[in-house]
């Protein structure tokens, strides 16, 4: 199959499960309702109890759900292009963690009104996952090979544990009644209801997908060495830079959304490269779909699991993601 | 038609503030040209060529393409004249050969095109060049060394360029693929006229292969010219502190390089 037609396969393929996951998420829940209802038009919305739980009490959550799993798994095959080190994600490099601490100072200093129509939490998410990425590139360049395995993990649980105990001084700081929401959203977690989230984190998400758009085929090169990317006339220097930006845009974006949930920008891209190999034009559009179906439906598992009580959905791809994780690392010795 | 080629005229090169790598070097690489790049380990091999593919930008002098400045030329046209290979190549991704043969088509496609058949079968006939093709469809890591090296070079000659720049190519292979290297190269110059300039210090793979060498020390030209004329004991002495019997093999005619004793007094005396 030529690479284009194969391009397109992919498109489709994950595209659909990722369609059918999120069309199948919001039937399931303490109230069953049937996707031929939701959809029938013979009955008016305002009398349409299916299309009202449907649209109005977990569509939006689900939409979250696949945002934040399609940005975070996205993040992860940049990150790891880029670092050429299939270890390296959001979450364990710390970004997310910085991405938290940004959000919930934004939030603790009451600047949820905005600045210049955009609601500040993503904007201050993004500023935190800028500084960790600035951090983590920072290494790279001033290791000239790269980073080994071991200088990306260690650096990961250093800025996790420094930007851990910021957030638990602020945590500290602030009105003891917001605790339990925030330690919830800490633990990474889709509690959307409204459309409004949705809209404020819509559009970071999308202009770093612009920037994702154009980089597959540089991150190939760029992953083998920067030397081969630059001897075929790759500009590595704005690459990088393109690259850090836009998965610091997103995973900024996802955080202020969910939460720093965890382990997706590994489990998805590992499970991606089994089944398309490891071209970057496969492997990003299909993790971005596939890290979109799997939080939907780990959220899915985290709504009903313990139903009526939810668990938050960061826990749910820990438990899966940890393990993995590890079974991970014994692998690559 | 004197000027085509590669050439460096008067180049300096630093890191950082202190380390100077290469002092006031210049060198020829005619069109069509077989040159090593010799020298012991340290000696600035590796910057010369990187200097000469335009992958760094020399602190003094110029490097020059058929006589315009390198640095004038936008990076993806040099792409489509020069090709390097690096010495060693380690993947954190498993690409399959024919992948990493296709990825040297990138300087010939626009931004969203995808490689076509005609790519496809040029980085396949590259494969072939280099005796690679049948290994087509394998993880590139699960290779030898040698494989490898050869996946690598067929990947340089997919982007189609006519200069080669090759940095160590046998640094770490043994014997035989030494010998492969050393036939496949001289395969591409002599049936394509692909220039070629080839960084090692292995004396003999240089005297096996080269037509011409620069013998590089301390950053510095210590001798350039035909590879006959480099390989004199005093110069290797004076190149790697190191005295040498130079023989013509019985066989084949080619230089043999001996090393004895290591000189008495210091190199570059």
């Amino acid at each position: 199959m030529s690479i284009g037609r194969r391009i397109l396969v992919t498109w489709v393929l994950f595209g659909m499960a990722a369609l059918i996951v999120c069309l199948l998420a919001p039937l399931v829940g303490s109230t069953s309702i049937s996707l031929r209802r939701v959809f029938d038009s013979s009955i008016p919305f305002e009398d349409n109890a299916d299309a009202q739980i449907f649209f109005v009490a977990r569509l939006p959550r689900v939409l979250a759900g696949a945002l934040v799993g399609s940005s975070l798994a996205a993040s992860g095959v940049v990150l790891q292009a880029l670092l050429r080190n299939p270890l390296a994600t959001p979450f364990t490099l710390g970004v997310s963690a910085g991405a938290a601490l940004g959000a919930m100072l934004a939030l603790t200093l009451n600047l949820s009104s905005g600045i210049a129509g955009f609601s500040a939490v993503p904007i201050a998410s993004f500023a935190g996952s800028l500084g960790a990425v600035a951090i983590v590139y920072g290494l790279a360049r001033a290791r000239h090979r790269g980073l080994s395995t071991n200088v990306l993990l260690l650096a990961g649980v250093t800025l996790n544990s420094f930007f851990s105990a910021l957030i638990l001084f602020v945590q500290f700081m602030s009105d003891f009644t917001q605790t339990f929401r925030t330690v919830r959203w800490l633990m990474g977690d889709l509690d959307v209801s409204s459309y409004a989230p949705l809209m404020a984190a819509a559009p970071p998400i999308a202009l770093s997908f612009a920037a994702f758009a154009v980089l597959p085929r540089r991150m190939n090169l760029l992953s083998v060495s920067d030397e081969s990317a630059a001897s075929r006339g790759v500009d590595v220097h704005r690459t990088q830079r393109l690259s850090f930006l836009s998965a610091s845009l997103a995973t900024g974006a996802a955080v202020s959304l969910g939460g720093p949930i965890g382990f997706i920008g590994i489990v998805v891209p590992h499970l991606i490269r089994l089944m398309v190999g490891a071209d970057h034009r496969l492997v990003l559009p299909a993790s971005a779909f596939g890290g979109a179906a799997f939080v939907v439906a780990c959220d899915t598992i985290s709504r009903t699991a313990l139903a009526p009580l939810e668990i938050p959905v960061g826990v749910v791809t820990a438990i899966i993601g940890g393990p993995f994780f590890l079974w991970l690392l014994i692998r690559n010795r | 038609m004197t000027d085509r080629g590669l050439a460096a005229e008067r180049i300096s090169f630093a890191y950082g503030p202190h380390e100077a790598v290469l002092d006031d070097v210049s060198a020829r690489v005619p069109h069509g040209g077989l040159v090593g790049i010799l020298g012991p380990n340290g000696s600035g091999k590796t910057t010369l060529l990187r200097l000469l593919g335009g992958l760094l930008r020399p602190s003094g002098g110029r490097v020059v393409l058929d006589g315009i400045d390198l640095h004038k030329i936008p990076r993806a046209t040099v792409a489509l004249r020069i090709a390097m290979v690096p010495q060693e190549t380690q993947l954190a991704f498993d690409y399959t050969v024919l992948e990493m043969a296709t990825m040297g088509r990138y300087p010939h496609l626009g931004a969203f095109e995808v490689e076509g058949p005609e790519d496809l079968a040029i980085a396949r006939a590259a494969l072939a060049a280099t005796g690679t093709e049948h290994l087509a469809s394998r993880p590139f890591n699960t290779l030898s060394g040698g494989e490898k090296q050869r996946v690598v070079i067929a990947g340089a000659l997919a982007q189609s360029p006519d200069i080669l720049l090759l940095d160590e190519p046998t640094a770490s292979l043994d014997l035989a693929y030494q010998l492969e290297i050393r036939s496949i190269l001289q395969k591409l110059n002599r049936e394509r006229s692909l220039t070629i300039v080839v960084s090692t210090h292995d004396l003999n793979f240089a005297a096996g292969l080269c037509r011409e060498l620069i013998l590089l020390h301390q950053g510095r030209v210590l001798a350039a010219g035909s590879a006959a004329s480099m390989l004199e004991p005093a110069l290797i002495r004076r190149l790697y502190g190191v005295e040498v019997d130079i023989t013509a093999n019985a066989k084949t005619g080619q230089l043999t390089v001996i090393p004895v004793a290591r000189a008495p007094e210091a190199p570059g005396a």
